[in-house]
């Protein structure tokens, strides 16, 4: 199976990164963009064949290692 | 008096956190490498220095947080061993839940390096009762992401308790809430703070009051 993990800061949190590029796509010329977010994504393969006992070890893994929950907010997903 | 410094791979304020101690207060200091899973007995002092540990991959301070040696660390915080964490100490800190909120990145950006002045907001605290009655100190930070953040909750709760240690004094270099600069624990024995006592313990770098902190700690 294969999980991918979305991390990104959470709505209240600033995002600094985002409002700089913001920022310079409004300078390229694209007005229109407005709250860009920056995030990371983080794939790996995982052993097993049961995608919700998957999804829940990934979710541990969230809370432990790959998310900040005090700051960042994380969304799973396992194919 | 014993003093341990904590080397994580990428640690690079570790000899000067080891130097500054062991001038300001003549305690015997001990380097241990985030590898090992106890800690020396008896010690009076725990640091985590500053650096970039583990690159500062993922986030910072969060790897090491996760390395064997922190799980010693948290054991001898929760007893009550004074430990201090300076700048990505701090971030591990955070990351290893011994202290509440996180670290941003810098408000514009911008890694900064430079003196800053900074208000002491309790001075009733082991790493602060030395100052006396002063109630202001001049330390150096050097961080790009150095801006304290917590819920509005918490960071009521931090200054209500006096948990606020250190706020920076005239101007606000990284967008921290509420211009925190260093933070306690509530049992008073676990302090984060992204300015460098380890920066600041003889008149010839600018200051001494990194050596007033450590000798008040370790007096």
């Amino acid at each position: 199976m294969r999980a991918r993990v979305q991390v990104f800061l959470k709505p209240g949190v600033l995002d600094v990164q985002g409002k700089a590029i913001e920022g310079a796509l409004h300078g390229l010329g694209f007005p229109g963009v407005d709250h860009v977010r920056v995030g990371k994504t983080i794939e790996f393969d995982l052993a097993g064949s049961d995608a919700a006992a998957a999804e829940d070890e990934v979710k541990a893994m969230c809370e432990r290692l790959l998310a900040n929950t005090v700051i960042e907010s994380y969304r799973v997903e396992v194919a | 008096m014993k003093a341990a410094v904590i080397v994580f791979p990428g640690s690079n304020c570790d000899r000067d956190c080891a130097v500054g101690v062991e001038r300001a207060t003549g305690a015997k200091v001990e380097m241990v490498w985030h590898a090992e899973p106890e800690l020396p007995g008896g010690l009076d002092l725990i640091v985590l220095p500053g650096g970039f540990s583990y690159g500062d991959y993922l986030r910072c301070g969060a790897m090491a947080a996760q390395s064997p040696v922190m799980k010693a660390v948290v054991a001898a915080a929760n007893d009550g061993v004074p430990t201090l964490g300076i700048c990505n100490g701090f971030q591990i800190l955070c990351e290893a839940h011994l202290l509440p909120g996180a670290l941003l990145r810098n408000e514009k950006l911008k890694y900064i390096c430079k003196p800053v002045d900074l208000e002491i907001v309790n001075g009733n605290t082991r790493f602060t009762a030395a100052f006396g009655e002063r109630r202001t100190a001049r330390m150096t930070i050097g961080n790009g992401e150095g801006n304290f953040f917590a819920e509005a909750e918490t960071l009521d709760r931090l200054e209500g308790e006096g948990q606020v240690v250190f706020r920076y004094a005239n101007e606000n270099p990284n967008g921290s809430a509420r211009n925190i600069a260093g933070i306690i624990n509530e049992a008073g024995n676990v302090l984060g703070m992204m300015p460098h006592p380890d920066r600041a313990f003889e008149a010839e770098l600018g200051s001494i009051d990194g050596a007033v902190l450590f000798r008040s700690v370790l007096g």
